[in-house]
């Protein structure tokens, strides 16, 4: 029987029993912010989204093309792999799916590419049909920088380090490309439901 | 630097008992040659991220990222790429 | 003086409370009684863990701040209202709870007191935890290194160890501190009253001449300017060490 400290509770958190949470995940109030580096500074006018790799024709938008694109508002529960849910997070954001379109490739995979050197990677198929956004607001207001403003990549169905960060761009490729994470523990794929948290899992 | 900044920045002091763990003997006067800009930095004086989903150490010279640890199922992956050369004595 | 074991994994071990001193309205320091406890150097922290009843689990840092003579094991927590961590350590936690820890950590952030150098300790809130352990150290091996110990607080309410440090000051035996009150000052204060800069570090430092050691302790911000300023002032990088808190922890 290990050791309980006497009278700490912790930080609030709820794992009661929801069919909302994935298994060995709790419930927070707050919005952790994780990090791996300095936060990176982006001003507006250097800021580019970039689409390149297996595509005949790499395209780029600035801020301001960027935010004359269809944009959507989505609430979504997202899952980090620390452990913390959080339901009904709302987002505004332009769909990659408006992104990748006319776009004809052969590529199987993604990587998500950030201001900062992070990335992360994904088959092509789980960042597209409505399952990804760019996202530039979070619950009505712009994204803070340390939440990964100006723009972060949103994949709510994967654990939320697939969501990287002052996303730079996506790299479409024929062969997985296993990124920051994935190459020292973390499992390649991350789906929190099936638990897949590390590698082997 | 901003308060968030600061907050999440630490140093090599701040990882002392987990590098205890993994190299089973006191680390922070290690000297690590940076892979990257070829400085060399105590451990004690590393740049060191520990809210993350694993710790990031990151040289405090070049901000190349020095080291990842992960811990998770009973297990350590540790990943040293960013350290060309570490010299410690026993 | 005893030395530490630098080799071998360290094991989790129990710590009991013995005491529980107020410093300042926000500070306390845990006095503990640590069976088995090896020896530490003065710098060196212990790490603890806290476990809840649900099996969540959550570890701090935290610099000891008893010289290694002591028979008891002290450490010095900022309650910080919206913290995790400190509020259970000064709040909850009462005399003969157990607390888990492991230690001693550290060989980068240490004094033992041999060196001949002098001192100068640059310390920003609970960042003189550390800065105090190598002060009662000297002080309890009756050690004359000269030694000045630069300490910034919000307000004087918030000095921690303030009358313990104006007594060993007045011993005259080479330790001077220097106080500088940045959000408040009482009044008729004729001391520092801002937050550390390079005129004041040229006032306080020694004379880089005399090829002093450094050791910076405080918040990252604070510790950051501090050190570069002081390698800006031409003082050997090498010699100036520095532990950053973060955001103190919580």
């Amino acid at each position: 029987m290990s050791f309980i400290s006497r009278g700490f509770r912790g930080k609030r958190r709820d794992t009661a029993s929801s069919s909302r949470l994935p298994p060995g995940q709790y419930l927070v109030n707050d919005f952790p912010v994780l990090s791996a580096g300095p936060t990176p500074r982006i001003p507006q006018a250097e800021w580019s989204f970039v689409i390149e790799g297996e595509i005949d024709k790499p395209r780029s938008w600035t801020w301001d093309e960027f935010r004359k694109l269809p944009t959507e508002q989505v609430t979504k529960d997202i899952h980090c792999v620390t452990k913390w849910s959080k339901f009904d997070t709302g987002w505004t954001g332009v769909s990659v799916d408006t992104l990748l379109e006319g776009v004809d490739t052969a590529a199987e995979y993604v990587v998500e590419f950030s201001y900062g050197g992070y990335t992360t990677n994904l088959p092509l198929e789980d960042v597209t049909g409505g399952k990804a956004w760019v996202a530039f607001e979070f619950d009505g207001q712009p994204l803070h920088p340390e939440h990964g403003g100006p723009a972060r990549m949103l994949v709510p169905h994967l654990y939320f380090w697939k969501s990287a960060k002052w996303i730079r761009g996506l790299r479409l490729v024929n062969e997985d490309q296993p990124g920051f994470w994935e190459q020292n523990g973390y499992n390649n794929y991350g789906d929190p439901w099936r638990e897949q948290r590390y590698w082997g899992d | 630097m901003t308060a968030q900044q600061s907050d999440m920045k630490l140093d090599g002091n701040a990882i002392g008992g987990l590098l205890r763990e993994i190299f089973a003997m006191e680390m922070t006067m290690a000297q690590g040659t940076c892979a990257n800009c070829g400085k060399v930095h105590m451990v004690g004086e590393v740049v060191v991220y520990l809210h993350a989903p694993g710790v990031v150490v990151r040289c405090p010279s070049c901000d190349n990222v020095q080291m990842k640890i992960v811990q998770g199922r009973g297990k350590y992956w540790v990943d040293m790429s960013g350290v060309r050369c570490l010299e410690f004595s026993v | 003086m005893a030395g530490t074991a630098v080799l071998g994994r360290l094991i989790w071990q129990f710590g009991t409370l013995a005491e529980l001193v107020q410093e300042t309205p926000k500070v306390a320091s845990l006095i503990l009684d640590v069976p088995g406890w090896t020896g530490h150097l003065a710098g060196q922290h212990v790490d603890v863990r806290l476990t809840a009843d649900d099996g969540y689990q959550t570890e701090r840092s935290y610099s000891i701040a008893s010289p290694p003579e002591d028979s008891r094991l002290a450490i010095t927590v900022e309650r910080l209202d919206d913290g995790e961590v400190s509020p259970y350590l000064v709040g909850e936690l009462r005399k003969g709870d157990k607390l888990e820890l492991r230690g001693p950590i550290g060989g980068y952030f240490v004094w033992r007191g041999e060196d001949e150098r002098p001192v100068l300790l640059v310390g920003g809130g609970s960042g003189v935890v550390p800065l105090m352990a190598m002060i009662r150290h000297r002080a309890a091996n009756h050690l004359k290194t000269p030694t000045r110990l630069l300490y910034s607080s919000r307000s004087l309410d918030d000095v921690i160890y303030r009358a313990e440090l104006e007594r060993l000051a007045s011993a005259g035996d080479g330790l001077t501190v220097t106080h500088t009150l940045t959000r408040m000052q009482p009044p008729g204060w004729s001391g520092y009253a801002r937050r550390i800069d390079s005129a004041m570090l040229a006032e306080v430092a020694w004379p880089k001449a005399q090829m002093p050691i450094v050791y910076v302790c405080g918040p990252t911000p604070m510790v950051e300017s501090a050190a570069s300023l002081l390698v800006d002032m031409g003082y050997d990088p090498a010699s100036v060490k520095t532990e950053r808190f973060g955001a103190t922890g919580g």
